[in-house]
């Protein structure tokens, strides 16, 4: 099932708001994108290279202590952990790079915040042979030093970006720049299921595999579809991926969950969905966090990979028809289910889905015994322990260590 | 003040010049400030004013007005104070010249469209240039702007093809807007050598009057690119100059651009 109403429209959301520079890449992209769809060696090679490169599938673990200490729904874990690099970005870099290469171009600019799609980009690239650009705030480029040094190991170039608040979001609007300087040669791999159409689409489909696996591992592993699948929101492309299969299954609730930073009114967290009102940013239509005049507020969360003050068209539509139930979690919860999960599960989850954990408790008391809940754990925590051990080990956790 | 634009580059043609768009910041470096320096780019010889309005995320501008937009922001910019303290003050002090806003889609949107659309024609705006919507995406805008006469102005790219510019101009209101670099905004020392070709061509379909911007900055290029097109727009160039040593720079790019449009 799509919910693609119009191409690039999701209902009220999408489209394409850019610079008409672009425009003429955009419409090749689609087109190049919709060839490669109805050419089975394509799919096929991108199956292959996740298969081989990336270790798919990845694991549907069931989280028996979850479970048992929650004492409602079974808990399963889809292990997007598991993925090369660390997380689920790379779904997406993998599809993106083998379309680039596909349209014959030999050059890949990406932006990245935490450093995990840029990452993912710079693999990708090396594997296929393409030079690699990332754009990336320079505030997070301090802040994300381990990721900044992988992206460099891996061959591409990391380019610190001065402007605004010096965070993802001037990132992408510096990726967006470049791109409209260079578009003759060069492909933008957009990392989230965001940016002007096509991209939330080809993004949504790379990622769908973790759906589409979900499904298939579920009927094995438990004889059903899951009853409720939760995943976390920074851009969307890990909820998207997750959710999207299941769009057509009325039995299947569907949760995303978003950075409550400081708390929803601090003024300072990434619920663009929760808080969020329709605007457009980095060229499509959605829900964004803006100030009554349409400026762009700063979106802040413990994780850097939900410090975005937009998100996915298609999510914003599916949230606005109650498809997808929208919950948040504050800092200081996704750290406590970090802890939690870490030490339930013998997990290090990323920060960003330790958002979707901390929620995923209630969830499954709601749902109750006899029901199946799935949390997609969309990327693990080792990218993060620096930043965690920084705050220092919370005095419960460490009594209980 | 339906035709004003019309008026202006037909001024410009009859006494022998292409027209100069002035572009600057509104807001930078504060309201009341940047009024002067509109002022001071119409006695240098503007034929038409570009007021740009701050937007926080703008992705088709280049360092230089990406910095304006960042410290007209900082002065409390917005788009309605724009169309209430600057818009006003321009046009008292610069009556014969046509004002044409210059900022993003979500701005526009955040005020509401029908709202800014009579806003605008009120304070006397005669178009709307918004760099980040293509023709695509225009559709409901333009029905609000032509209730309103204000004037939405399309803009064609190096990578348009003829056929897509062909459309876009088609119905085109004011002026084209041919942006020619495939880039930001911003000075640039060197303009692409099939620039005049695309003029001419834009030209030839073209309803109203083709301007050219995007990396003009000196009297040279003004020449070059103005014996191809009815105009030139000059931004960075201005805003650079106006931050650096105020008004008095900007109304000395703008007479040395004029200079370079005399034919
Ligand atoms: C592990 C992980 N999960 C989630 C996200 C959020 O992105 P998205 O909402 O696109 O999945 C990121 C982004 O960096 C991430 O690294």
């Amino acid at each position: 099932m799509d919910t693609q109403t119009a191409p690039g429209r999701f209902g009220r959301y999408g489209g394409r708001y850019v610079p008409e520079t672009l425009v003429p890449a955009l419409l090749e992209l689609e087109q190049a994108y919709a060839e490669a769809r109805k050419d089975p060696a394509f799919d096929e090679q991108v199956a292959q290279v996740l298969r081989e490169f990336v270790g798919r599938e990845t694991p549907l673990t069931p989280a028996r202590r979850l479970t048992e200490k929650w004492g409602g729904a079974e808990v399963w874990l889809k292990r997007e952990d598991l993925a090369h690099t660390g997380a689920h970005k790379i779904n997406n870099t993998i599809g993106q790079v083998l379309l680039a290469r596909r349209m014959g171009k030999k050059r890949v600019i990406a932006e990245t915040g935490a450093g995990q799609h840029g990452v993912a980009t710079a693999t990708a690239c090396a594997l296929f042979g393409l030079t690699c650009e990332v754009y990336m705030g320079a505030l997070d480029v301090e802040r994300q030093a381990l990721n900044v040094f992988r992206m460099k190991a891996l061959g591409a170039t990391v380019r610190p970006v001065e402007s605004g608040s010096r965070t993802l979001k001037d990132a992408m609007n510096e990726a967006m720049r470049v791109w409209v300087s260079q578009v003759e040669d060069t492909y933008y791999v957009i990392g989230s299921a965001a940016g002007p159409h096509p991209y939330p689409t080809i993004v949504r489909d790379f990622q769908s595999v973790i759906g589409r696996e979900i499904r298939t591992q579920s009927l094995v592993a438990f004889g059903k579809l899951p009853d409720a699948i939760i995943a976390c929101i920074g851009g969307g492309s890990n909820a998207i991926g997750a959710l999207h299969p299941f769009l057509g299954d009325a039995s299947v609730r569907l949760v995303g969950v978003e950075a409550g930073g400081h708390g929803l009114d601090s003024g300072q967290h990434g619920a663009s969905l929760t808080l969020g009102t329709e605007g457009v940013l980095h060229g499509s239509r959605s829900l964004v966090l803006q100030d009554e005049h349409g400026q762009i507020i700063e979106a802040h969360s413990i994780s850097a990979g939900l410090d975005y003050p937009g998100v996915g068209p298609e999510l914003a539509h599916m949230a606005k028809t109650g498809r997808m139930e929208v919950r948040t979690a504050t800092d200081d919860e996704a750290l406590a289910a970090f802890y939690m999960v870490s030490r339930t599960e013998g997990i290090l989850p990323a920060l960003e889905s330790s958002h979707a954990f901390a929620r995923a408790g209630e969830l499954a008391r709601e749902l109750g015994k006899g029901k199946y809940l799935v949390i997609n754990c969309s990327g693990r925590g080792d990218k993060d322990v620096a930043t965690i051990a920084a705050r220092g080990m919370p005095p419960a956790i460490q009594e209980k260590a | 003040m339906s035709g004003e634009i019309a008026e202006a580059f037909a001024r410009a043609k009859a006494r022998g010049e292409g027209a100069l768009v002035a572009y600057a910041m509104a807001g930078d470096p504060d309201l009341a400030r940047s009024v002067d320096v509109f002022a001071a780019c119409v006695e240098g010889g503007a034929d038409i004013l570009e007021i740009g309005v701050a937007f926080s995320d703008p992705i088709a501008d280049g360092p230089v007005i990406q910095a304006a937009s960042e410290r007209a922001l900082k002065a409390g910019s917005t788009l309605k104070r724009v169309l209430d303290e600057v818009v006003p003050a321009v046009r008292a002090r610069c009556p014969q010249t046509p004002l044409v806003v210059m900022t993003y889609v979500n701005v526009v949107m955040a005020l509401g469209e029908e709202r800014y659309a009579k806003l605008a024609r009120e304070r006397g705006v005669s178009g709307t240039i918004l760099p980040d919507l293509p023709p695509e995406e225009s559709a409901g805008l333009r029905e609000a702007f032509d209730k309103e006469g204000l004037e939405l102005i399309p803009l064609c790219a190096p990578t348009t093809s003829p056929a897509r510019a062909e459309r876009i101009v088609k119905d085109a209101r004011g002026f084209v807007y041919c942006v020619s670099v495939a880039g930001v905004t911003g000075m640039r020392s060197e303009l692409p050598a099939n620039l005049s070709e695309r003029l001419e061509m834009v030209r030839r379909s073209s309803p109203v009057p083709v301007v050219a911007g995007f990396g003009i900055s000196n009297a040279e290029q003004a020449r070059v690119v103005g014996a191809h097109a009815d105009g030139v727009v000059v931004g960075s160039a201005i805003v650079r100059a106006a931050q650096a040593d105020g008004p008095a720079a900007a109304r000395q790019v703008c007479a040395e651009i004029k200079r370079g449009l005399k034919r």
